[in-house]
């Protein structure tokens, strides 16, 4: 008795923190793609829902005919926020369920971590979530935004409108917002603001004790000039933020607050009302007055079967990616990698702000920037909106990857081409 | 320029009929219907400048959002939500103008640079309102404002102002704009005092920003004002410090309270423990939940309610645990720490399933939001409830364990259990209580922390690792040394935090702990007797 509980307990947990869930077996006349978002731990709370929303994407192409005549099957695996298992998980939907992409990942180092198993397997990764860029991958196409597509605007926004001065760019510490960070510092000392004029500060993931960051946030900002905060704070760290925020009283006509990582979905757990004018710069926002998004949500609610759930700018992505990947294989007549890679380059498509997204040489895809500012009912109002701009993978503003740019076009096939000396092959990958 | 203009059309109107206003604001409001933000912000300025004091509620309801213009006319109406549909109310005069249904209406967007000046000319149009509190806003808006062109304005109002927090805010917001004004060295002189007194980083900013303009002959004055100013902000933030130290104690202690018990006293190495606080966290948003769709008057009572809810829902997971895991595990710590750390995973995953990944909303009462000034510190509300709260569960079941005969059949199982069952105790009955008890604080704490942090799945995992540390620190077993511990790791991180930074700040605390648990193995407080080492 004693030793069956014991392992009861031992296996449920192994088995818990490990379990692949796959969709129904395999038939042979379908085509299968990967899902690859953690189901469970830590970044359960973000992934979940881009699962939920492939599933559906899935259902609606299969309502339409499928591809190639085909219907298409998903084939969902768990992760676990696990980074290495990452790795395995995608090796084992490439090498064992032969599906024909794969679409997954949140944080960059889960998408560091399955990098190598995409080249070496030569198969097709679309990432959804925004980024640091300073990648460019043969076999990944980053469909979220890059740095010039969400913090450069959103910091041209704040100078521009709000004659914002001093900044403080605060992050949680891990290579996102290092990396964003160090963009934004080049960009805004390029503007000519000065090093004294600029805080930056880290934290723990989770962190959850804000009372001594907020409070010198507000002494940084009692300077006479106009503060803003550059926010790259990660997920479950910025409702305790912002409950501090509200608390300690900042608002936002004195030290508005942009953050890229917080979106609805966040705010979803959060009361609203003391946030109205803090800011989020994205792709796409839920309260984006358009047709295509009008249905989009009304397919979503359907799906889920809660008209309370959100969507969110993830998702935008992950509908773009979707999408290019259909017209690219029915472009190719077929799912073979190399055809589909041949053919994706360029392929555009309809985005849900009303406009179209293009898949560019580098493998990233044409953007609107929105600037939004919350309200009290936790959605944003769009306050800016800029012309579709084009990924760009390696900064301008990095002494390092400046003069790098990525063309996966035939012949050059290169992600890190030097333009000052004509070579492929700079730095990173 | 424009703000005198408008201190003068007040001064004027203040004293003279409102008929006599110079120019109706009606059409003003009107053209919000198509202006962008550059143009709203000039109409602002415009609708402040007819220094009628008819506007003030059309200028609060843009800075709300609730300012909506008539597609079919570009008329532009307050409007209340009613339903689906908008009562639409005149901007000016207050009367009602029927509904109308949504899609009839386009709201006229706002931004924080519109806000901002929306609350600038609501200062000067406020200044000399009936209205204490929004008298005392205004003052508060051109303190943080200073210019010379509300001078007049405000020696108007405080020459009428009768109410002593309203008047010295004046009194400051005058001497803030008086210095950079072309008035004599004399007044000038009693400003940098009054500023002195004053106080805060916000004096500093204003010295400095008058320094180069002023009379050389005053410079030395600021200096000093300055430097007596920054030695009194030091003391400030040191007690600041020391609070924020506390309010974390506070936190790690109410984590950790719940396992001083179950770890502290019975010596199971629970790693389940984090989930009791999150289920304490969930059984409040449910109780939340209930109140809202049906008794929303009693939202400011919620936390309450959901106390016993969470005590009693945890105690009975907790109770359910240990009868159907644990008891067949005791004295063998490393089975047990693999049982609950299995438990923990099918506890969130649970939740998961039953309330979706996302975080759920956890309101705060309202006399638990915002903050309150002690003299240069800043205290929130909802931190200082936290620090009463956990001491007094703390001082609770300190009574409970020393005062009350179960505390004693408690004391007496976990010193002896042989000798106690031979007393007639029914041993494997407390251990079951003892347990639900821990948990049941456990779920407790839970209340308290859904209201600074996530109620997510996640929840627990923070904590866990903060809670053993507190624990160990303390002293295992020892009530007290739980209590210590908790507030002497957060007063060492808040420290450490300013000057090393969050991230290092806590690796340091995790050093510092493992070279004081090899001088130190049993913590703080070690037990001392026999029962060490039974």
């Amino acid at each position: 008795m004693k030793i069956s509980v014991k392992l009861g307990g031992v296996l449920l947990a192994a088995a818990l923190s490990t379990t692949a869930f796959h969709g129904a077996f395999a038939q042979e006349d379908t085509i299968k793609i990967g899902v690859l978002h953690s189901l469970s731990g830590t970044m359960a709370i973000s992934e979940t829902t881009l699962k939920d929303a492939m599933l559906m994407l899935v259902e609606e192409q299969n309502k339409k005919g499928g591809v190639l005549g085909k219907q298409i099957e998903a084939v969902v695996v768990d992760p676990a926020s696990d980074w290495p298992l990452f790795a395995e998980k995608a090796r084992q939907l490439i090498s064992q369920d032969k599906v024909a992409a794969v679409f997954g990942c949140w944080t960059s180092s889960s998408r560091k971590s399955v990098l190598p198993v995409f080249e070496e397997l030569n198969s097709i990764l679309f990432y959804p979530v925004q980024y640091e860029g300073e990648e460019s991958s043969r076999n990944i196409f980053y469909t979220g935004a890059a740095p010039n597509q969400q913090a450069i605007p959103a910091v041209d926004y704040l100078m521009e409108t709000e004659g914002v001065e001093r900044w403080v760019l605060a992050g949680t510490d891990y290579v996102y917002p290092q990396t964003t960070n160090k963009i934004l510092k080049a960009y805004l000392m390029s503007k000519g603001v000065a090093e004294d004029d600029i805080m930056i500060n880290y934290t723990p993931f989770g962190h959850s004790d804000w009372q001594t960051i907020v409070t010198d946030i507000k002494n940084f900002g009692s300077a006479g000039k106009k503060t803003a905060v550059v926010s790259t704070i990660n997920g479950d760290a910025n409702v305790p933020f912002y409950k501090e925020l509200a608390n300690q009283g900042v608002k936002a006509e004195d030290i508005p607050v942009v953050a890229f990582s917080v979106g609805e979905e966040e705010l979803a757990g959060l009361d609203t009302a003391p946030l109205v004018g803090h800011l989020a710069a994205w792709n796409y926002f839920q309260s984006v007055d358009s047709e295509a998004n009008a249905e989009f949500i009304e397919q979503w609610h359907a799906f889920t079967g809660n008209d309370k759930r959100v969507t969110n700018d993830p998702m935008e992505a992950a509908y773009i990616g979707f999408n290019a990947w259909v017209k690219a294989v029915e472009a190719a007549g077929t799912t073979d990698t190399d055809a589909v890679l041949d053919t994706i380059i360029g392929v555009t498509v309809p985005n849900l702000s009303g406009g179209y997204a293009t898949v560019m040489p580098n493998h990233h895809i044409t953007k609107p920037v929105l600037i939004g500012e919350i309200q009290a009912d936790g959605q944003f109002e769009v306050v800016q909106e800029t012309p579709a701009v084009v990924g760009d993978e390696w900064s301008d503003y990095l002494p390092d990857s400046k003069d790098l740019i990525a063309d996966w076009r035939k012949p050059m096939e290169c992600g890190n081409f030097n333009v000052a000396t004509g070579k492929c092959g700079g730095k990173g990958s | 320029m424009r703000i005198r203009f408008v201190s003068l059309i007040f001064l004027i109107l203040s004293f003279a009929a409102p008929c006599l206003a110079q120019s109706d604001p009606k059409p003003l409001i009107n053209q919000l219907a198509n202006a962008n933000f550059k143009q709203a912000e000039d109409i602002i300025g415009q609708i402040a400048a007819t220094g009628d004091a008819r506007v003030v509620p059309a200028l609060e309801a843009f800075a709300e959002g609730d300012l909506y213009a008539r597609k079919a006319d570009d008329v532009v109406f307050i409007t209340t939500a009613s339903g689906s549909k908008l009562a639409l109310v005149d901007p000016l005069t207050g009367e009602s103008a029927g509904e109308v249904a949504k899609g009839a209406m386009t709201k006229i967007k706002v931004n924080n640079n519109l806000r901002r000046a929306i609350r600038d000319a609501l200062g000067a149009l406020t200044l000399m309102s009936p209205d204490r509190n929004a008298r005392l806003q205004a003052a508060n808006t051109m303190l943080a404002a200073p210019s010379e062109d509300n001078l007049e304005l405000i020696e108007t109002a405080l020459a009428r102002e009768t109410d002593g927090e309203v008047r010295a805010r004046m009194e400051e917001a005058r001497a803030v704009s008086l210095l950079t004004s072309g008035r004599s060295i004399e007044e000038k002189r009693e400003a940098i005092e009054r500023i002195r007194n004053y106080g805060g980083r916000d004096a500093i900013g204003v010295l400095r920003g008058a320094y180069g303009s002023i009379d050389a002959s005053l410079q030395p004055d600021i200096d000093k004002a300055i430097g007596a100013i920054e030695s009194e902000i030091a003391l400030w933030d040191m007690a600041q410090n020391v609070w924020y130290g506390l309010s974390l104690g506070s936190v790690l202690l109410l984590a950790a309270i719940g396992l001083a018990i179950t770890f502290g006293v019975m010596g199971i190495i629970n790693m389940a423990h984090g989930e009791m606080v999150m289920l304490g966290a969930y059984s409040t948003f449910v109780v939340q939940d209930i109140i809202r769709s049906s008794a929303p008057q009693l939202f400011d009572w919620s936390l309450a309610i959901a106390l016993p809810v969470a005590f009693l829902v945890t105690a009975a997971v907790g109770l359910a645990i240990e009868r159907g895991v644990i008891r067949f595990l005791y004295g063998r710590p490393l089975e047990t720490l693999l049982a609950t750390w299995g438990i923990s995973l099918i506890l969130q995953q649970a939740i998961r399933s039953i309330f979706g990944p996302t975080n759920q909303e956890v309101g705060n009462p309202s006399w638990m939001s915002g903050s309150f000034a002690l003299g240069g510190m800043n205290v929130t509300w909802n931190r200082m409830w936290i620090i009463i709260f956990s001491l007094s569960i703390f001082f609770a079941l300190l009574v409970l364990m020393k005062k009350s005969s179960f505390g004693l059949q408690m004391r007496a199982v976990t010193q002896n259990r042989r000798m106690a069952s031979s007393m007639g105790i029914r041993t494997p009955w407390v251990d079951a209580f003892t347990f639900a008890l821990g948990s049941g604080i456990a779920g407790i704490a839970g209340v308290a922390l859904s209201q600074i942090d996530n109620v997510s799945p996640n929840l627990g995992q923070s904590y866990i690792i903060d809670s053993f540390m507190v624990v160990v620190f303390g002293g295992v077993g020892n009530l007290w040394g739980t209590l210590v511990g908790a507030m002497s790791l957060g007063v060492l991180n808040k420290f450490l935090e300013p000057w090393a930074g969050a991230v290092l700040g806590k690796i340091l605390v995790l050093v510092l702990i493992i070279l004081f648990i090899q001088k130190r193995p049993r913590g703080l407080f070690a037990l001392k007797g026999r029962a060490v080492e039974a």
